[in-house]
């Protein structure tokens, strides 16, 4: 199991750095596709099944469609731009701050107080449970911070009608 | 301890299956399409050109593998892959009789829709690496119809997960013994089954590949295997349609007198020809038509048949 777990973290590890590094937009954004997928597969082998599934089905399906929806209509101009835009001292700030947190990961594991690969298992009964037992304040929050966002996009993007727009 | 020989050979025995299957299905909706429109459909090579689909495959394989010089090579070469992987990967789910399951995971249904909503990849991500403008109109339509079947597909669903209590597919068939949720759910039937079709991209809502208006879609600039692999990819997904249907509304396996194994493969081989009987007489929405529907209509109505469906089973465990 644990074998399974640092091949899926590397993948993981290794298709993040591609998605910072990479150019041309929607082939970084791929690779944020395989990281997501990669990180259900260690979301699966913690036994966390729901929260797979759902990581992949969210983020993986619904949101990188989006983004990619987006990005693809940039065209291939934005390649050359972003490969201007992608200077050496434009590194030198996000990797300080990652090499701070590199350190602290170094110390946490070095200090020797690890969790283990053994989480109890969330079923997801015991989640939906949670969620609208204890925590149900903080799911009729998220349903009226969306609501307000639906409305919005609704009040965007509706058709004018022929005497509001030429005025 | 996992019995691995069992679980080798029924992937074996499921992987061979579907793609035999999904070839023959070539030949089988050529020839049903002609007896619907009447004419005759391939008939030359083998009785009944049962073996219209080898000769297709050779055809294929020994044709030019052309990648368009414009196009983008790396994503241009995976996207037919994607496709077929998804598909083959959600029937490792698909419980076809009692034990005969490659992985029987409680969170089946969700399984399944992750995978649905993966191989919406290949669609999207190859029109727009064929770096064509059909191609990639074909791929915008994809996304926005992708993005209103998606969601009233998973609501849909959930009123046969909530009478069987589970996300897994084996304890849905097995709910549904004495009566098929097709009766109670038939809302979320009709919900699910027309979601299914527009993921199969199958008439009438096969606008991101329409012929008539953008060359062949998203696979305009697609030629031998690769083609052959969108293609094939189809029509695994259409088994998958139909045996999700199957098993979600029509009580899986369970039937009298004939062993479980033939009942599904009747009920299975009933909606596919019930799909190839859509497209031989069913003309093509326009593309704003699906979308509207799909929210306006059903969306609200698989909402509505969520809500009476957790009420009814609330009011009944009292």
């Amino acid at each position: 199991m644990e074998i399974l777990f640092y091949i899926a973290a590397a993948v993981t590890v290794l298709a993040t750095l591609r998605v910072i590094t990479h150019v041309h937009a929607v082939h970084a954004l791929l690779y944020l596709v395989v990281a997501l997928i990669a990180l259900s597969l260690i979301f699966y082998l913690f036994g966390a099944q729901f929260a797979a599934a759902l990581e992949i089905i969210i983020y993986g399906g619904a949101i990188m469609v989006l983004f990619i929806f987006v990005v693809m209509l940039l065209g291939p101009l934005a390649v050359e731009q972003e490969r201007t835009w992608f200077s050496l001292s434009a590194w030198v700030g996000p990797s300080i701050l990652a090499l701070v947190l590199l350190g602290e990961v170094g110390y946490l594991i070095a200090s020797g107080d690890h969790p283990t690969m053994a989480v109890a298992e969330p079923r997801q009964k015991a989640i939906s449970i949670a969620l609208y037992g204890p925590y149900i304040i903080g799911v009729e929050l998220a349903s009226m911070l969306l609501l307000p966002g639906l409305i919005g996009a609704y009040h965007l993007g509706r058709r004018l009608s022929s005497e509001a727009r030429s005025c | 301890m996992i019995d691995w020989s069992h679980t080798a050979l029924t992937i074996a025995v499921i992987l061979g299956s579907c793609l035999t299957l999904a070839g023959m299905l070539i030949w089988v909706e050529r020839r049903l399409l002609g007896m619907w429109q009447e004419r005759y459909g391939p008939n030359r090579l083998g009785p009944g050109g049962c073996l219209q689909s080898l000769a297709d495959m050779i055809k294929i394989f020994t044709k030019e593998d052309w990648i368009p010089p414009f196009a983008d090579k790396a994503v241009f070469v995976i996207t037919p892959a994607i496709v077929v992987i998804t598909a083959l990967m959600s029937f490792a789910v698909i419980p076809i009789a009692p034990n005969f399951v490659v992985a029987d995971l409680n969170v089946g249904v969700l399984f399944f829709l992750a995978m649905s909503s993966l191989a919406a990849y290949s669609v999207i991500i190859g029109g727009w690496a064929s770096n064509n403008k059909f191609a990639f109109l074909g791929s915008l339509r994809a996304i926005a119809q992708l993005l209103s079947y998606e969601v009233f597909m998973g609501v849909s669903l959930m009123g046969a997960v909530i009478l069987a209590g589970s996300f897994k597919l084996s304890d849905i068939v097995n709910a549904q013994q004495h009566q098929w949720f097709v009766i109670p759910q038939f809302l979320g039937f009709l919900g699910f089954f027309m979601a299914g079709l527009a993921e199969a991209h199958r008439t009438p809502f096969d606008m991101p590949e329409a012929e008539a208006e953008l060359v062949a879609g998203y696979h305009s600039e697609y030629s031998g295997m690769k083609f052959g692999m969108f293609f094939v990819g189809e029509y695994l997904s259409i088994l998958l349609l139909s045996a999700m249907t199957v098993i979600l509304f029509f009580g899986g396996w369970h039937g009298p007198w004939l062993p479980p194994v033939v009942w599904f493969g009747l009920k299975m081989f009933g909606f596919i020809a019930l799909i190839i009987l859509i497209r031989a007489a069913w003309p093509r929405y326009r593309f704003d038509q699906l979308l509207s529907f799909g929210w306006k209509v059903v969306m609200p109505l698989a909402l509505i048949n969520l809500l009476v469906t957790g009420g009814v089973v609330l009011w009944r465990a009292g």
